[in-house]
């Protein structure tokens, strides 16, 4: 019983992935909606289309013109409240080339079953995060991104579940779930779980980060794979990117996961209709829901797919690292509100020379400003930058930002002639309390909603807030506060990444990955609303920049 | 006398107390900076209405309430021009003076909340400035009287301190993140705290007439400020110097002045409302509204969770609770506080926006405004850092928290008040101290008084 059981369907569904194999030059609409009209399913299509801010090199795209297919499966007996997704992005090229096949040959077989309680779309994405972005927003009516889309013809109710495939051959090794979504928000546990239960059951291999789960936990090099397991997920929340296109539908609270095929080099090859039975028996399983998965946690790290690391366990690790500064700024509150040694006649010296509010106001008014210059200044002055320097548009955004980065640096000097205030003991100790507050506040609200991101940044600057005083060696310091700052982090990022990927890459590749993912984190957040750039932009680098004000006060 | 204080020394003042041309002179020299600090107010508010965010901002439980909201404004103008009762439909609760007000101003709103928080500033200014003034020449005497034990002249004020304190107290309202988003959103809030400051600068100039009325305007627009009533009387006698005794028949002949004025005016506003739109129905829906809280939005107050989750046989003895909390602290703060009714309505002003039912950050705004006038007592207190942090905590994960109930879903609505009641305990907690501060300053004043050495030691 179950999918392809019967040798005809069996046929015609090896049928329909040989023809696809050819690769597919641009979206073939009329054929996609032809066949999924043959099978019985509602069909629509929504076009879209978007300028981009700047070209995006990686996908070599800078207007983006598309249209997305779905069809859709009514329940036969049920009311039309509650909807199932299941997706495979549609590129040119061998990329993802199996998966509109399998899922043409589910939609056959899902049509003729009669347990189905809620509809279930068969959505076909054109421009993979792009389309998807355009689909939803048609599909919830909202427009958050400013793209250009029009509206569904048809519809299909409230979303419960989502799946998004990604197949690039009809034999697999291995199933590898993809769980980060946009801004590191992860789908509950539950769905994981499910697909790690049901692959277990079916007996197809199921990965995480690519990485098989390995049994001997005692051992050091057991642990130190859960370890890299884990590290790499860490680094994939903190970017704030979708990994698949699942990313986007957890933004409306659509549990979503996308599975991909990987083929490598094993023994025991799997194919297609046992992916086939897999996803059916996961649909069947979301079929039965009740409510929206939300029993389990929300807020978790995998080291591998049996273990998982929640909230309760991590958390503390972030709150320790944030008490560092509280208690800095709790000894600076105790030092500036210890009153002089009083004179000679008894009385207190009233008339106390206090910094006063300008003092501290003036590097901070500064500092927030050079941030809005680093959000802004990229984009806006992109083509005055290619008219004087022989660079492309990207290259021309990715390395205005780091000059406006860089030239910050050299602001201590300037702020100091406009601060009324400079050179003052008490000065310094009062911006030094306040950007101590501003940092803590500003990780804990960071942590609260991409936990990987606040820690990484927590692990970087909560040391360099803490030492850093205007009395400490100054070019050791600099020097320090430099490998400290958000860039720098960044930078070490992108290569512990490839190391943990097993792809090590030189230095002249991993400078040019580097950019790429500045311009990348630049685009997320023009195209999906990615929070990562303008917080780094707007609100940590200039709380850096009041330190590398502090250390030099004088 | 060679340990009073250098300005103190010389039998003239340095503190211009009347307008002389040393006065004129400082009347002329804090224009100048005030008028800077409003160009700049109204420069940032101008700039942030032009902006995406006021849309976003408009939209935040924290800053609008349902009695607050423009929103409902600009419904109850619709309806009104379709003809129909405003207060059909349960979407407006403003009162009907408001309506009319916006009425002819609904195209210059951006102006006009610009303009009330202009107005608040600078009546706080005045008001602050006058009292100073106040306690300055009462300082002067009890000095001279010799009512001071020496040890504690740190607790004198002098003039330098108090000359830039009017002008403090300006800015803390309208630089004040809160007052600056609550004006963005356009939230009536603003119009209500214009109204009760210049109830505050009316009381403190000692016109009992206007003190009355504005006090009645206040209360009109939301039942709180009633207790306000009794600081302002406080105030006022002791301004005319008629002694605060149950026995003697001036006191009571006062207050039934003030309270034939205030009731007065009362009577004369909400005659006037039933004749501007011909019916009694904003009664239910406004004062109504307050009162038995139907709507439950989450905002920053304490009762939309209890209410939540609470059973229908309870709801009105709950309610009665929580309403009575709002008025109660009246009494005996009265009493403890009678030498101080400026300090008591600040302390009212506090309580009213923790406890009454939607407070929204503009209520916050207002007695915050007030906190640099008793800036000498901070140095004694402890917890001031805890409890400044808590609130800058606070204030930053309420959008945090809501977000992640409402939009991600991975928190839930206990996430959310536990925010809300931490806030709130902060809130409690700072008026509170300042209080026992001020209560021990004021021990110092008594002559002879036997704990007055050992309250001088341990003066923490």
């Amino acid at each position: 019983m179950g999918l392809l059981s019967d040798p005809n369907r069996r046929r015609a569904l090896i049928n329909l992935l040989t023809r696809l194999n050819a690769p597919i030059c641009g979206m073939p609409v009329e054929w996609l909606v032809k066949t999924m009209q043959a099978r019985g399913l509602e069909v629509y299509t929504q076009r879209f289309s978007r300028t981009l801010p700047f070209p995006d090199e990686n996908k070599e795209r800078y207007m983006v013109k598309g249209t997305n297919v779905y069809g859709i499966l009514r329940a036969p007996r049920a009311p039309r409240t509650e909807a199932l997704v299941l997706s495979a992005p549609c590129t040119p090229g061998d990329n993802n080339n199996q998966a509109v096949g399998l899922l043409l040959g589910l939609a056959q077989y899902f049509r003729n079953q009669i347990y189905w309680a809620k509809d279930i779309i068969f959505l076909v994405n054109d421009h993979d995060l792009i389309g998807m972005q355009a689909w939803l927003e048609g599909y919830h009516h909202t427009n958050t991104t400013g793209m250009d889309w029009s509206p569904l013809q048809g519809r299909g109710g409230s979303i419960q579940a989502a799946l998004s495939l990604e197949l690039s051959s009809d034999v697999v090794t291995s199933m590898d779930l993809v769980l980060e979504g946009l801004n590191g928000q992860l789908p509950n546990l539950d769905l994981a779980n499910l697909f790690y239960a049901f692959c277990q059951k079916i007996g197809v291999l199921c990965t995480i980060q690519g990485k098989l789960q390995r049994n001997d936990w005692d051992s050091v090099s057991g642990y130190s794979h859960a370890v890299q397991t884990m590290m790499l997920m860490v680094m994939k929340q903190a970017s704030g990117r979708p990994w698949g296109d699942h990313g986007l539908f957890l933004r409306y609270h659509i549990e979503a996961a996308t599975i991909k095929g990987i083929n490598s080099f094993r023994q025991y090859k799997t194919d297609a209709t046992t992916i086939g039975r897999l996803l059916e028996g996961m649909y069947r399983k979301l079929n039965n829901l009740l409510e929206r998965l939300h029993q389990s946690y929300f807020f978790y790290l995998m080291p591998s797919l049996s273990h998982f690391v929640s909230i309760g366990y991590y958390m503390p690790a972030f709150g320790l690292l944030a008490v560092i500064l509280l208690l800095r700024a709790l000894d600076l509150w105790v030092q500036l509100a210890t009153p002089p040694p009083t004179t000679e006649d008894g009385i207190a010296d009233i008339e106390q020379s206090s910094p006063g509010v300008l003092s501290v106001l003036t590097p901070l008014v500064i500092s927030h400003l050079t941030g809005a210059a680093l959000y802004m200044l990229p984009i806006r002055f992109q083509e005055m930058a290619v008219e004087h320097f022989p660079v492309s548009e990207t290259e021309a955004v990715v390395l205005t930002a780091i000059a406006v980065y860089t030239a910050g640096l050299a602001l201590p000097h300037n702020t100091h002639r406009l601060l009324s205030g400079e050179g003052t003991e008490q000065g310094w100790r009062v911006l030094k309390l306040v950007a101590l507050l501003y940092l803590a506040v500003l990780l804990g609200c960071t942590a609260l909603i991409n936990f990987s991101l606040g820690f990484i940044l927590a692990l970087t600057l909560v040391p360099a807030a803490a030492f850093v005083t205007p009395h400490v060696p100054k070019v050791l310091s600099a020097f320090v506060l430099v490998i400290l700052s958000p860039a720098c982090t960044l930078l070490f990022s992108v290569f512990f990444f490839q190391e943990l990927q097993e792809m090590p890459v030189s230095f002249l590749d991993g400078w040019l990955l580097y950019l790429s993912v500045i311009s990348q984190g630049i685009l997320d957040h023009f195209l999906y609303g990615s929070l990562v750039y303008p917080l780094i932009a707007l609100l940590v680098y200039p709380c850096w920049l009041l330190f590398w004000n502090i250390l030099f006060w004088k | 006398m060679s340990g009073l204080p250098g300005f103190l020394i010389d039998d003239r003042l340095h503190f211009p107390s009347c307008p002389s041309q040393g006065g004129q002179r400082f009347l002329v020299e804090m224009a100048a900076p005030l008028t800077l600090l409003l160009v700049l107010a109204v420069t940032i508010r101008a700039a942030l209405f032009r902006s995406s965010l006021a849309e976003l901002i408009a939209e935040r439980v924290e800053v609008v309430s349902p009695i607050t909201a423009w929103k409902r404004v600009v419904e109850g103008l619709a309806l009104l021009d379709l003809g129909v009762s405003p207060y059909s439909g349960d979407v407006f609760h403003e009162t009907p003076l408001i309506i009319y007000l916006f009425h002819f101003v609904v195209d210059y709103a951006e102006i006009t909340f610009m303009l009330a928080d202009v107005i608040t500033a600078v009546a706080l200014y005045m008001a602050v400035k006058d009292y100073n003034k106040q306690v300055f020449r009462k300082q002067k005497f009890a000095l001279e009287a010799d009512r001071y034990p020496l040890d504690c002249l740190e607790l004198i004020r002098s003039p330098k301190e108090m000359y830039y304190i009017p002008l403090k107290v300006a800015m803390f309202y309208l630089l004040n993140p809160f007052t600056i988003l609550s004006c963005v959103a356009k939230s009536t809030c603003g119009l209500n705290n214009a109204v009760v400051a210049l109830f505050i600068f009316s009381t403190i100039k000692g016109n009992t007439l206007l003190s009355a009325i504005f006090l009645c305007l206040a209360t009109y627009q939301s039942i709180y400020p009633l207790t306000l009533c009794a600081p302002a009387m406080l105030y006022l006698m002791q301004r005319q110097y008629i002694p605060v005794n149950f026995r003697r028949a001036s006191f009571w002949w006062f207050i039934a002045q003030y309270l034939f004025m205030y009731l007065g005016s009362l009577f004369v506003l909400i005659c006037l409302s039933f004749f501007l739109l011909g019916s009694w129905d904003y009664m239910p829906s406004v004062y109504g509204f307050i009162l038995s809280v139907p709507d439950l939005t989450p905002n920053i107050g304490l009762f939309w969770y209890f209410f939540a989750e609470m059973f229908e046989h309870f709801r009105l003895f709950f309610l009665c609770v929580f309403q009575i909390n709002v008025f109660f602290y009246t009494i005996p703060l009265s009493v403890k506080l009678k030498e101080h009714p400026v300090f008591l309505i600040f302390m009212q002003l506090a309580v009213i926006s923790i406890f009454k039912s939607y407070p929204t950050v503009g209520d916050i705004a207002l007695y915050m405004a007030f906190l640099p006038v008793w800036s000498h007592l901070y140095r004694f207190l402890r917890n001031t850092f805890l409890v400044s942090c808590v609130l800058l905590a606070c204030s930053t994960l309420f959008p945090v928290l809501w977000h992640l109930w409402i939009y991600a879903g991975s928190a839930n609505s206990n996430f959310y008040y536990a925010i809300t009641l931490l806030f709130n305990v902060a809130q409690v907690g700072q008026p509170g101290r300042s209080q026992r501060r001020l209560l021990i300053e004021s021990l110092t004043e008594t002559p002879c008084s036997p704990l007055r050495k050992s309250q001088n030691e341990k003066s923490y």
